[in-house]
């Protein structure tokens, strides 16, 4: 089985770098102690061929602690494997180094990752709000942030409907 | 308590770089455009939202030395529509309608994408036919995202005509969808498990129309534009980058193999049974506008040789999987049987439980590895959905393929990017 | 030739002003070159070869604001694209006329979350609401010639 021979070389290869691998559905992720995030994206970009970066998201697993996963879903072009990594970010210091450096889309995605989850990214180059308007207040996709606005009308009372909704004019 | 992490805030020193908003900050500013832009040496100018040749609702901030554009910093988010979020809230078959409104051009690729994942995150196996059936849908669905890409890309560049039969051609695909779903174009025809119901006769005639009748648009068009000493000089040499630099932007599609990459997710992680297929993967060499183009032309005739394949060995048998964990009991069935019954309410309302875990499973959609990942809590809802959209990717690096050439070559370089806005704000 | 050899001499017609001006406003009309999302595929399918949307002089869609006199808002209004569209809104001179394509433009559809527009009525007083996740394109044709219509009903002091 491929996936098992990596991850057990990869576990050997980064020691203690690594606080655990998760094998899941024939995946392999790497759970990565926060201070070590650079130095293990770096060694795998390098040293394991792992040259692109799929993907890279946060998954908020409230109301467990630590809360926040920033996962980086890697892709080896010349291998054929993919490999995820995964940071568990404590809900007070939603803190990690940025990996621009390592993976240059790294940069969007980060900030996209800012601007829905509130993680902070250090020495991200330009991190600001990218999809939401700059004024935005909060961050949407935290659980606390309600997946509807507008209360389901199963009626067709005009006048309830006309009362709560802002129509515009001229 | 929960913290709120702030956002920077607008000090004094706030710009207004155009009458459309763009709050951003000076020193903010200073990292995106050169030194030369705030002494007005060059100009900095706005492009879209509202753009004919943007594909959408894109906004670019250009930064002109007269003609030369010096950068080109893209302004997206003015079609997030927080899908991601909304899927949170529904179940897994619900959400499917969802996945259909991110890439529109190509709504059965993302249901693929999205349904292969809780297949994958569930454990259940799709029947051979499903799988064949996927296959031709995901071709057309391939044939139906590069004719709008070739329709608005020539239009973009000048050439009407295109567009028109573009759009003619188009109209037999979208024929398809409605025979098989009953929707022009959001289909949600693919399920977890399988499809919604086995395809009706008239699919095959359909399909075969398209066959028969496509070859030979195709000519028509390649003659229109190939070799047209025109759409070579709008073409040839502009936007180019690097097989270096596409991998490392994270570029897919027909953007990262017309750089010279070999790499399509069909053949790399095959799924839904390609491997069982002959085809090859068309690469290009110099990573330009033109041989994007080339790329994505030579993909209509691989994708009709993989349609023909799937509909010569297309076997008999059921569409859905026997699971009744997830699939709905058949309609006779439910007329008799109580736990059907049941059973079936149970499926619409409740929906199935997932484990809980994350996976990702990715498709080769028309614009690149269209992907989906899935972190699920033991309910029958996701607890995070993130689509992983090729146009985002592929849009990021626009500076740098737009950086150098003239202010009219940027349409040419957007429209070969092949973006889709639903795509890249999701 | 032709049509007066038919009908015979047909002097002078006499018809109210409002009528005329109401009837000439509809064979005149410019929509706004204005695409959000999904819809404005389905827009695009409109005035392509099948449907042909020229049949009722409407294919010359203008992409300034300043030339069109009616905004087809095509796809789900996002909360940052919700001030542009306002502002394309103001800059269109009067007569104009709005149509709500879709049923995020007309409502939200299925997206009521936090990003977007629970109805583009909420920024733009709309006309004519079609409904669809896309409409069909017959459905958009159906939805302008009722836009017509109410034209061609509008007292000219509407927009004096």
């Amino acid at each position: 089985m491929k996936q098992d021979e990596l991850a057990q070389s990869l576990k050997a290869a980064l020691g203690g770098l690594v606080e655990d691998v998760v094998f899941f559905r024939d995946e392999v992720t790497l759970v990565v102690p926060r201070e070590h995030i650079i130095e293990v994206l770096t060694y795998l970009r390098d040293a394991q061929g792992f040259d692109m970066l799929t993907d890279e998201t946060c998954v908020d697993y409230y109301p467990r602690e630590p809360r926040f996963g920033i996962l980086y879903q890697l892709n080896s072009l010349s291998r054929l494997i993919r490999l995820r990594v995964k940071v568990m970010l404590s809900e007070h210091d939603p803190t990690i180094r940025s990996a621009v450096s390592v993976y240059r889309n790294a940069n969007w995605l980060e900030r996209e990752i800012y601007d829905l989850f509130g993680i902070h990214f250090e020495g991200h180059p330009n991190l600001r709000r990218i999809l939401l308007p700059a004024d935005y207040q909060g961050h949407p996709l935290r659980k606390e942030v309600p997946v509807t606005v507008e209360e389901n009308a199963f009626s067709f009372n005009r006048a309830r409907i006309d009362a709560q909704k802002p129509y515009a004019t001229e | 308590m929960l913290t709120q992490t702030e956002a920077p805030t607008l000090g004094e020193n706030t710009v207004r770089v155009e009458d459309v908003q763009l709050d951003i900050t000076l020193d903010q500013l200073k990292k995106l455009v050169s030194p030369r832009a705030l002494t007005g040496e060059t100009m900095l100018m706005n492009m879209g939202p509202q753009h004919p040749s943007t594909h959408g609702v894109l906004r670019l901030l250009l930064e002109l030395d007269g003609e030369t554009i010096v950068n080109c910093i893209p302004d997206i988010g003015y079609l997030h529509t927080g899908i991601e979020k909304t899927a949170e809230g529904k179940t897994y078959l619900k959400a499917i309608p969802l996945t259909d409104r991110t890439d529109y051009l190509a709504p059965m690729s993302n249901n693929l994408a999205f349904c292969g994942t809780v297949e994958k995150l569930v454990g259940i196996e799709v029947p051979l036919r499903a799988q064949y059936l996927r296959v031709i849908l995901m071709e057309l669905t391939r044939m139906n995202s590069h004719l709008v890409w070739l329709g608005t890309h020539a239009l973009d560049i000048g050439a009407m005509s295109v567009f028109l039969y573009c759009m003619r051609e188009r109209e037999m695909i979208l024929d398809i969808y409605e025979a098989v779903s009953g929707a022009r174009m959001m289909s949600s025809y693919i399920r977890p498990g399988g499809l919604w119901r086995d395809v009706p006769n008239v699919f095959f005639d359909l399909v075969q129309r398209v066959l028969d009748v496509f070859p030979r648009r195709l000519l028509e068009y390649e003659k229109l534009l190939t070799h047209n000493p025109m759409w070579k000089e709008r073409t040839v040499g502009i936007g180019k980058i690097s097989a270096q630099d596409a991998i490392a932007w994270g570029m897919t599609g027909p953007c990262l193999r017309g750089s010279g990459v070999n790499y399509d997710v069909r053949k790399a992680y095959p799924y839904s049974s390609y491997d069982h297929f002959e085809f090859s993967v068309p690469v290009g060499s110099n990573g330009d506008v033109y041989d994007r183009y080339l790329c994505r032309m030579e993909e209509f005739n691989q994708s009709l040789k993989i349609i023909r394949q799937a509909l010569k060995n297309l076997p008999a048998g059921p569409v859905m999987t026997d699971d009744r964990k997830v699939a709905p009991p058949p309609k006779h069935e439910i007329a008799y049987s109580m736990e059907s019954l049941i059973h079936h309410f149970k499926l619409w309302t409740e929906g199935f439980k997932a484990p809980e875990g994350e996976v990702y499973f990715a498709v080769e959609s028309g614009k690149g590895e269209y992907g989906v990942l899935l972190s699920g809590d033991g309910t029958s809802k996701p607890r995070r959905v993130h689509f992983r959209a090729p146009s985002f990717h592929n849009l990021q690096p626009l500076n740098e393929l737009a950086r150098g050439h003239m202010l009219a070559d940027i349409v040419a370089i957007i429209g070969s990017i092949d973006i889709v806005l639903g795509d890249v704000d999701r | 030739m032709g049509l007066e050899q038919k009908l015979g001499d047909m002097g002078i017609v006499t018809t109210s002003l409002e009528k005329a001006v109401g009837w000439a406003r509809t064979r005149s009309m410019w929509p706004l070159l204005f695409g959000l999302a999904c819809c404005a595929i389905e827009m695009m399918s409109t005035q392509a070869s099948r449907y042909d949307l020229s049949r009722f002089g409407m294919e010359l869609m203008r992409a300034s604001p300043r030339q069109s006199d009616l905004m087809i808002v095509a796809g789900r209004v996002s909360r940052k694209m919700a001030p542009v569209l306002r502002n394309l809104y103001d800059q269109m001179p009067d007569p104009k006329w709005v149509i709500a394509m879709g049923d995020c433009a007309s409502c939200g559809g299925v997206f009521n979350n936090y990003a977007i527009v629970q109805g583009v009525d909420e920024i733009v007083p709309v006309d004519v609401y079609v409904a669809g996740c896309p409409p069909r394109p017959e459905t958009l044709i159906d939805g302008i010639i009722k836009l017509h219509e109410k034209v061609r009903a509008e007292p000219l002091k509407k927009w004096a």
